[in-house]
């Protein structure tokens, strides 16, 4: 079988979105059946469902609508994840519902996505339900975006249909923010275009949906410009068995961006102190350089008083600081957001008292027009707000960093994650107050 | 031209550094597994007061221990192990679990089915034998008696349907029930930990691993595994469709087949519905190769999980792992 493999590969992330009928469950299906990464039990399985309420046809979506809520209501209630691989890249699915209600998983199945599918009905057309999709992923500022213009076998295979869907989808994309689209007339249910070029496609000079999620190149998808380090964890062994380690005082944490290399000159945010690095740890040995996503160990010059929450950065490259914040954020939650609220919220590695001091506008995702004059977020909403924090945050706007961009609101009491959002970019520069002061 | 740079890989000892002829700045597969799982082991730490380790010395919680250290060295590794024993156990896995937790200088915590049979903590169903349902009620209460508000487990989302909607931090109710209707959103690498007292979280750092992720990173780096995986000869009894070791909990009855094979086994549960494989895979490299090419799931060879389509959910809506 080619499918799997066991040499060094990387991996792409995607997520498929789409109405409650436009066959996404399908699609995922037939990636996996075709691009043989089903399992002799799972077929089985498939075929045992099929016999007792698929009336002997092989239902690919019970492949993915794996709860039985679900499988009773015929709906994907939650975010799925499936794995499969083939000889050039590992693939980490996230099937997201498409129905208006659960617009939030989608922000969830979406969020670390490298690209999106937005599945189109080629009966239906561009609705609103793609057009939200597109804004959601354009907000997440996902790199790259399929349109899967799906059933093509119920118009006749239409080349007409297929550049009528594909203009309706581009009138909209000027407005959005997303470099990358591609689309690729399919039929999910027969595998037309899926893993196999289609024969009823001579019109269509593109790859598969296999074939091109195989090439797109992913490699340049993370930050690497700015150097931006929140410490996680302290790392100082209690007992070390080896006395060089004896003042070991490292700084644990996954780089949000950027690279760093020995001898690199630092400054410490918010505390404004500033450093050199000593040493790059790893568990694997010492490293002259690291990068974002890597999870390091990192050892100043200096000792200084260093803890969660703090930020290191490049000197000479500093994020903005404030506790005057302004960003996009999804509602989540069935008690909607109002203003003068407190919530908790968490971006990078600390946690933080917030309250909504205005909200600005509402994104209307039909026509992506701003509403005015609203006084609250009810759940899926998409809006522009304004929080002030107990404490300045350190941070990118999303754009430059998803990592420094990001922040989750958590309602106290309840513990619930209501809110995802998306940082603008800061008007501030982070000022340390004790810049020059070195130990 | 793809050139994925393998940082860090310098086994020549402390203060050897890598030359870099090419720089891609760019994590193959097994090292973005990797740092996501580190950060997320980091995470726990960091925003739990008391978090253990759920360590059975199958192969899912070997590699769970090599990321702690990866997080943690050179310090301690911040939290127990905790072990829930069915008492069916292969003796292999229990002589490794205990050598690997004094190797790494951590605390194992042992509780068992028998004792909690004996406190009638837990029950057994009438005709019920193996012992992978009762592991709820003993996991349950070690949280309780230890206070644990996280545990850390090494499930993996493609293991079982059920599986794939898990979130990394999964949020159970004071009974430990999960309900996946009420899940929080998990958004970028910003997980909620947050609880209230009597909730607690199961954590899965190796969620978006594979069954061929996980034997790619022990061959990577050169984990040990208890030597029931790798090829051996046993003797099998033919039950349910599938091979099951011949075992004194369990005699095989006069019209039941049984067989001397060369096996080894994929997953590991109650010894007596853990399925053998015939297989000659006597290292990393054999089973990598056997995955590639396996037609079955790893799962398939639990019967535990084919007695209905929704076993496993049912089991982890009231507290199983």
């Amino acid at each position: 079988m080619s499918s799997l493999h066991s040499h060094p590969v990387d991996l792409l992330r995607f997520n498929t979105c789409g109405s409650v009928d436009d066959g996404k469950s399908t699609l995922i299906g037939r990636l996996l059946y075709d691009s043989k990464s089903l399992m002799e039990d799972q077929i089985e399985a498939l075929e045992r469902s099929a016999d007792i309420t698929g009336g002997g046809q092989i239902n690919l979506a019970n492949l993915t609508d794996g709860l039985r809520a679900e499988r009773e209501q015929g709906i994907t209630i939650d975010v799925a994840y499936r794995y499969f691989a083939t000889p050039h890249r590992k693939f980490i699915i996230a099937d997201t519902p498409g129905h208006v209600q659960y617009t939030r998983n989608m922000v969830t199945g979406a969020s670390s996505a490298n690209l999106s599918i937005i599945l189109i009905d080629a009966r239906q057309g561009v609705i609103e339900q793609s057009r939200r999709h597109a804004i959601i992923a354009s907000l997440l500022r996902i790199p790259h975006l399929v349109v899967a213009i799906n059933k093509m076998d119920l118009v006749d295979w239409s080349e007409e249909r297929f550049l009528e869907i594909k203009t309706q989808f581009e009138e909209f994309l000027p407005r959005l923010d997303i470099k990358d689209v591609k689309f690729i007339p399919v039929s999910a249910l027969n595998g037309d275009n899926i893993v196999t070029a289609s024969a009823h496609t001579p019109w269509y000079p593109g790859p598969t949906l296999l074939g091109h999620l195989e090439t797109v190149h992913i490699a340049s998808d993370s930050n690497l410009s700015n150097f931006r380090f929140p410490v996680q964890w302290v790392n100082r062994p209690n007992n070390p068995t080896d006395q060089t380690l004896h003042d070991f005082r490292g700084l644990s944490g996954q780089i949000a961006g950027g690279i760093v290399k020995i001898g690199q000159k630092v400054t410490v945010l918010p505390s404004g102190f500033s450093s050199t690095v000593k040493q790059i740890w790893t568990l694997d040995g010492p490293l002259e350089e690291a990068f974002s996503p890597q999870s390091v160990t990192l050892v100043l010059d200096h000792d200084l008083d260093i803890s969660r929450g703090d930020v290191i950065v490049d000197a000479e490259d500093l994020p903005g600081a404030s506790s005057d914040l302004h960003a996009k954020i999804c509602w989540m939650n069935p008690r909607p957001l109002t203003t003068g609220k407190q919530y908790l919220l968490k971006h990078t590695t600390q946690t933080v008292k917030a309250a909504v001091t205005a909200i600005e506008h509402k994104i209307n995702i039909s026509t992506l027009e701003k509403e005015n004059g609203i006084t609250e977020l009810a759940m899926n909403d998409i809006g522009e707000i304004r929080l002030k924090t107990a404490k300045p945050l350190i941070y990118d706007g999303y754009a430059t960093n998803r990592l420094t961009g990001s922040f989750i609101l958590i309602e106290s009491g309840t513990n619930a994650t209501v809110a995802a959002g998306m940082l603008l970019p800061p008007t501030e520069i982070a000022r340390p107050e004790y810049r020059d002061f070195a130990i | 031209m793809r050139t994925s740079l393998r940082m860090g890989r310098c086994r020549g000892g402390i203060g050897f550094l890598n030359h870099l002829t090419m720089k891609s700045y760019h994590l193959d597969h097994l090292d973005y597994l990797e740092t996501e799982a580190i950060h997320i082991m980091r995470e726990v730490a960091s925003e739990f007061e008391r978090p253990a380790i759920l360590f059975s010395g199958g192969k899912d919680s070997i590699c769970l221990l090599r990321l702690a250290e990866k997080a943690f060295r050179p310090s301690d590794i911040p939290m127990p192990f905790l072990n829930v024993a069915t008492g069916h156990e292969f003796p292999e896995l229990l002589e490794f679990r205990d050598r690997r937790a004094k190797e790494l200088g951590a605390k194992l915590i042992v509780r068992t089915v028998d004792e909690a049979l004996e406190k009638g903590t837990a029950v057994q169903a009438a005709g019920q034998i193996s012992r992978n349902q009762l592991q709820i009620p003993v996991l349950l209460g070690a949280i309780e008696e230890y206070r644990f508000d996280c545990c850390i487990g090494g499930a993996r989302r493609d293991e079982e349907k059920a599986r794939a909607k898990e979130r990394f931090f999964s949020f159970r109710d004071s009974f430990g029930q999960w309900d996946p209707k009420n899940q929080r959103p998990e958004i970028w690498n910003l997980y909620n930990g947050r609880l209230n007292p009597g909730e607690n979280m199961r954590v899965f750092p190796l969620s978006n691993w594979t069954e061929m992720d996980v034997w790619e990173y022990i061959k990577r780096e050169k984990l040990e595994v208890p030597s029931i995986y790798f090829s051996h000869k046993r003797r099998c009894v033919r039950r349910g469709g599938q091979w099951v070791p011949d075992t004194e909990l369990m005699p095989a009855k006069s019209n039941e087949e049984v067989k001397d094979l060369i096996v080894r086994v994929r997953t590991i549960g109650d010894i007596i519905s853990t399925g053998c494989v015939e297989s000659p895979a006597s290292n990393c490299d054999d089973i990598i190769a056997e995955i590639a090419a396996a037609r079955v799931t790893e799962r398939g060879s639990r019967a535990d999980d084919r007695v209905s389509e929704a076993a496993m959910e049912d089991r982890k809506k009231a507290g199983y792992f």
